[in-house]
């Protein structure tokens, strides 16, 4: 009782310090956990979010942007292949699966994908889940003028099943580059949580013999995805493609590709968890000199507490079991920081991405971390506990006679 | 029930040397007994009860309560030893204004034989203050206060209560009245009662005072 009672009055005689102090904490604490969940999670969704393919054939260039473009629907088109790639590909005796996709167009800044109606009837984008349609929708006709839109752009753009529209030249969005077709949405998928979410899929010759669009290049196509029967196969196309021709780029496995991507940006990584561990410190720091520049004041408190009998060892434990429970305060309101935090850079990410980042998503730093801040706190009271173990009692309580 | 035998007491002086303040051969009271010490304002009266709680290491000499001898123990089991046996009446009370009324005297008694709120309640009824649990010393009156620390000096049953000047903030009237709950409530409990003033008027209400230069032999 008596421990309790001493920290719980420390900290409502010292409530405005006590609030600024654990209030710094709570952003240390939330900001280190938000940091460290966005990098993790973000990191295995990017890696581990293939839409269902093990590779991407394209025009020669980058493997990253190839990948980029063709699975997460970001960057332009490194350039396109002619179809007959396409179908020579396909024919492939390791090839379980190749899906073409042509990109180029826009509605209002979300991405028209043209593809062919197997994407969604054949094509698993995770283990054991097929794409699926909203009650009353169906896929388009190869040759129709219709749409099947993604659920976040769906959601977006306020687009229903029987709505119109026409779609805008160009992966972004001006209004004065409007196409002249129409084009119904027949269907719209339901949430997939990947990038496929946030694209407009219309057949591919709706895409390729769009009016405007270089009527040389109206059998080309930006990509194929594909589906592997074998991982030997990705190797023995790798050195066919991207070693012996120099025409076309074969990025494969898709996670390694991207996993390479969040290798070249680790430096950012590492200088964010920096930032957040001098936070922290810091935080831990002004537990330290919040506690310690009111040990003045609580001087004649503590020599009146020795004078009753306590111990010095009492003290010292009161004095670090209060810089705990401020640390513990705080790491209780860092989850708010945390959620709020990680709710606005997951909804940032979501919609740049269609990645869907999990705020309850458990993870080991959502315990380490306040610990871990607690601990931090308690080192921190220590100095100040040191200066209130050496209070000397007589001279504090100062002879009067 | 106290006896202090040679005990000896000096501090470093601005000057570098030290300064003897508290030199007594021998000193008793009797268990239950209540004495008053006589003493002018820097003669070494709270030195000499500091020394007696334990509060103060001592040069030399011996002080022993109830059997137990105060200054051959460890600092830890003199704190112990205090909490459990000694009551201490601070001329300035020395209340703690961050608790409650109740919690002060709780809080006194935690260190000892432990928290017992029903007896501390109880004995803050007697001093008057049954009324006044829950509040905060600045909330009190200074007789009020002086009846707190009064109920927290006796709360652990203690063998042996010390009062410093404790009427030395209250007015003629309430000086009185202050004293005679100490004395009464001292008898109560069977604690005995070494007080030390300068207040005329306070010791004379005590019979055989002794003057603390009688006992306190140190020249500075």
């Amino acid at each position: 009782m008596t421990l309790p009672l001493l920290i719980y009055r420390s900290l409502r005689q010292h409530a405005l310090s006590t609030i600024v102090t654990a209030g710094s904490i709570a952003l240390a604490c939330g900001l280190l956990m938000c940091v460290w969940m966005v990098k993790t999670q973000s990191q295995a969704a990017f890696t581990q979010t293939t839409a269902g393919f093990d590779a991407v054939l394209g025009a020669r260039g980058s493997k990253l942007q190839l990948v980029l473009n063709a699975i997460f629907h970001l960057e332009a088109s490194p350039g396109n292949l002619p179809y007959a790639d396409y179908e020579m590909i396909k024919r492939h005796p390791a090839m379980k699966t190749a899906i073409p996709i042509a990109v180029g167009d826009n509605l209002r800044g979300y991405r028209l994908v043209g593809t062919v109606p197997e994407l969604f009837e054949s094509v698993e984008y995770a283990p054991g889940k097929k794409y699926a349609l909203e009650p009353g929708g169906r896929v388009f006709a190869p040759d129709a003028k219709e749409a099947v839109a993604g659920s976040f752009a769906a959601e977006r753009l306020g687009l229903k099943t029987g709505d119109t529209f026409h779609p805008f030249h160009g992966l972004a969005f001006d209004e004065k580059n409007q196409h002249a077709e129409t084009y119904t949405v027949t269907g719209v998928l339901k949430p997939t949580n990947t990038p496929v979410d946030r694209v407009i899929w219309i057949p591919l010759k709706g895409l390729q013999t769009m009016s405007g669009h270089d009527p040389k290049a109206a059998t080309d196509v930006s990509a194929v995805l594909l589906q592997l029967r074998a991982p030997t196969a990705g190797f023995m196309l790798d050195m066919m493609y991207n070693k012996q021709g120099n025409r076309l780029t074969f990025a494969y496995p898709v996670g390694a590709i991207i996993a390479e991507l969040f290798q070249k940006i680790s430096w950012f990584d590492r200088v964010l968890a920096l930032v957040a561990y001098l936070v922290a410190l810091v935080a831990a720091g002004s537990v330290l000199a919040s506690i310690y520049n009111s040990m003045s004041a609580r001087r004649r408190d503590l020599a009146i507490l020795r004078a009753l009998g306590a111990k010095r060892r009492t003290i010292f434990g009161a004095v670090v079991a209060e810089a705990a429970c401020i640390g513990a305060l705080g790491a209780a309101a860092g989850f708010a920081v945390y959620f709020a935090l990680f709710a606005g850079v997951a909804r940032i990410i979501r919609t740049q991405t269609g990645v869907v980042l999990d705020v309850f998503a458990p993870h080991p730093v959502l315990w380490i971390c306040p610990l871990a801040m607690i601990a931090l706190c308690a080192l921190g009271g220590m100095v100040p506990a040191f200066k209130a173990y050496r209070t000397p009692v007589a001279e504090t309580l100062a002879p009067v006679s | 029930m106290l006896a202090v035998a040679d005990l000896k007491k000096s501090f470093l002086s601005p000057e570098g040397g030290r300064v003897e303040i508290v030199r007594v051969p021998a000193f008793t009271l009797a268990a239950g007994g209540q004495q008053a010490l006589r003493g002018e304002s820097g003669s070494g009266k709270t030195t000499f009860l500091h020394l007696i709680a334990g509060i103060l290491a001592a040069d030399a000499g011996r002080v022993e309560i109830d059997g137990a001898e105060m200054t051959a123990l460890s600092e830890p089991k003199r704190d112990r030893l205090r909490a459990e046996k000694l009551g201490y009446i601070f001329q300035t009370f020395n209340l703690l204004q961050g608790y409650t009324v109740l919690e002060n005297v709780v809080l006194g008694m935690s260190f000892g034989p432990g928290a017992d709120r029903p007896r501390a309640r109880e004995l803050l009824g007697r001093v008057g203050l049954g009324h006044r649990l829950d509040h905060f010393p600045h909330q009190l009156s200074t007789g009020q206060q002086q009846r707190v620390a009064v109920a927290r000096a006796l709360a652990n049953r203690p063998k042996l209560v010390l009062a410093d000047e404790p009427t030395g903030n209250l007015d003629r009237k309430h000086a009185r009245e202050s004293l005679a709950l100490i004395r009464e409530v001292c008898r109560e409990n069977g604690a005995a009662l070494l007080l030390v003033s300068h207040d005329e008027a306070t010791l004379a209400e005590f019979e055989g005072v002794r003057d603390f230069k009688e006992i306190n032999s140190a020249a500075g």
